[in-house]
């Protein structure tokens, strides 16, 4: 039983289209918050991880599984390393608006 | 028929949190929406047949990444911010750039194809015969083993970067320069006292050990101000507190 002979890969195509679209949004439209901006780019990635499992599962090639291994463990870095410097960030500044990030110098 | 209605379960709960992610106030609520997010996509990932990393999402990011964000969100404590005239400034700019690319993302979804002579070549399909944790472990440390070892350089560098960079010196931390501890000697160190008969250490002057010797052993501001020191961490505190 294949979940791509009923839905489609078109499907999960258009669901991880709209999570990024949401995550960019999020990027563009929250101006007051460092860490939601992080959160958003994870569903960026979440939605590319969700591209590559499903054209896998369609192909019946393993490649875009091990990809997504790859991905996640770069996102695990990405968010260790930004929140590290958001909480330098905040120590330094008492805040995480994106405003306050104009002057960068400690 | 189940499959279909899972599918479209999961999409819509996954779409909704993520659109709550963004648009919620309250960091900690968004954090939570987030592991919603990821619960419902390790879901997807199971209809499409990739058991072991949904198993992987859910260890990593709602047991790992989520569990930091909800510490550093609960250690900074920002007042709950409201929506205020930034986001109304930036938020034509963000509609038109997500209009945009969701009209392409469905024509992409729509209209693709791929060349038939290319699938052929392409499947591999060893799904059938064997579990998909075997199979991925199979081709994880055979074709990708210079790659997973590239990963595990990442983690490092990734982990020892976010030591660097949240390490700060604190008066109040005690910390030793092991040098100098190995080098001192018993008599700067130690005082020893003759203490008389019915009498106590406190009646021939104090201190067992001579505290300026803490000093010399530890490393530079780890042990606090020294005794007549003007920059005196208590009247800090209390200079950070008028403050507030």
């Amino acid at each position: 039983m294949n979940i791509f002979d009923t839905v489609g890969v078109a499907s999960y195509i258009i669901v991880s289209g709209i999570l990024f679209t949401i995550g960019l949004f999020g990027v563009f439209a929250n101006r007051k918050n460092l860490i939601v901006i992080l959160m958003s780019i994870e569903l960026m990635l979440l939605s590319a991880n969700l591209n590559l499992i499903a054209f896998s599962s369609t192909f019946g090639n393993l490649t875009g599984q091990i990809m997504v291994m790859f991905s996640l463990t770069v996102a695990a870095a990405e968010t260790a390393i930004g929140l590290a410097i958001i909480m330098v960030f905040y120590r330094n500044r008492r805040s995480v608006e994106v405003q306050d990030t104009m002057v960068m110098k400690g | 028929m189940t499959p279909i209605i899972l599918f479209y379960i999961f999409a819509i709960i996954l779409l909704l949190s993520a659109i709550m992610v963004v648009s919620v106030r309250n960091s900690v609520h968004a954090a939570l929406f987030l592991i919603l997010a990821f619960c419902n996509a390790a879901g997807l990932f199971m209809l499409a047949g990739a058991e072991f990393l949904a198993v992987l999402l859910v260890a990593i990011y709602a047991g790992a990444v989520m569990v930091l964000f909800m510490f550093i969100v609960m250690t900074m404590q920002t007042e709950l911010v409201q929506l205020k005239e930034g986001v109304q400034r930036y938020m034509p700019v963000g509609c038109v750039i997500a209009f945009i690319l969701i009209i392409e993302f469905i024509l992409i979804a729509i209209h693709w194809k791929v060349d038939p002579k290319i699938i052929n070549q392409f499947s591999n399909s060893p799904l059938q015969h064997i579990s998909n944790t075997k199979a991925l472990g199979n081709i994880l440390y055979t074709h990708y083993v210079l790659l997973f070892q590239i990963c595990g350089l990442i983690l490092l560098v990734a982990m020892i970067g976010a030591i660097v960079l949240t390490l700060h010196k604190n008066p109040n931390n005690r910390r030793q320069n092991i040098a100098k501890q190995h080098r001192r000697e018993p008599n700067q160190s130690l005082e020893v006292h003759d203490v008389p008969l019915n009498k106590s250490i406190k009646d021939i002057g104090g201190f067992i050990r001579p505290k300026e010797t803490y000093y010399g052993v530890t490393q530079e501001d780890s042990f606090g101000p020294k005794p007549g020191d003007k920059s005196d961490i208590t009247e800090k505190r209390q200079q950070r507190e008028q403050i507030k």
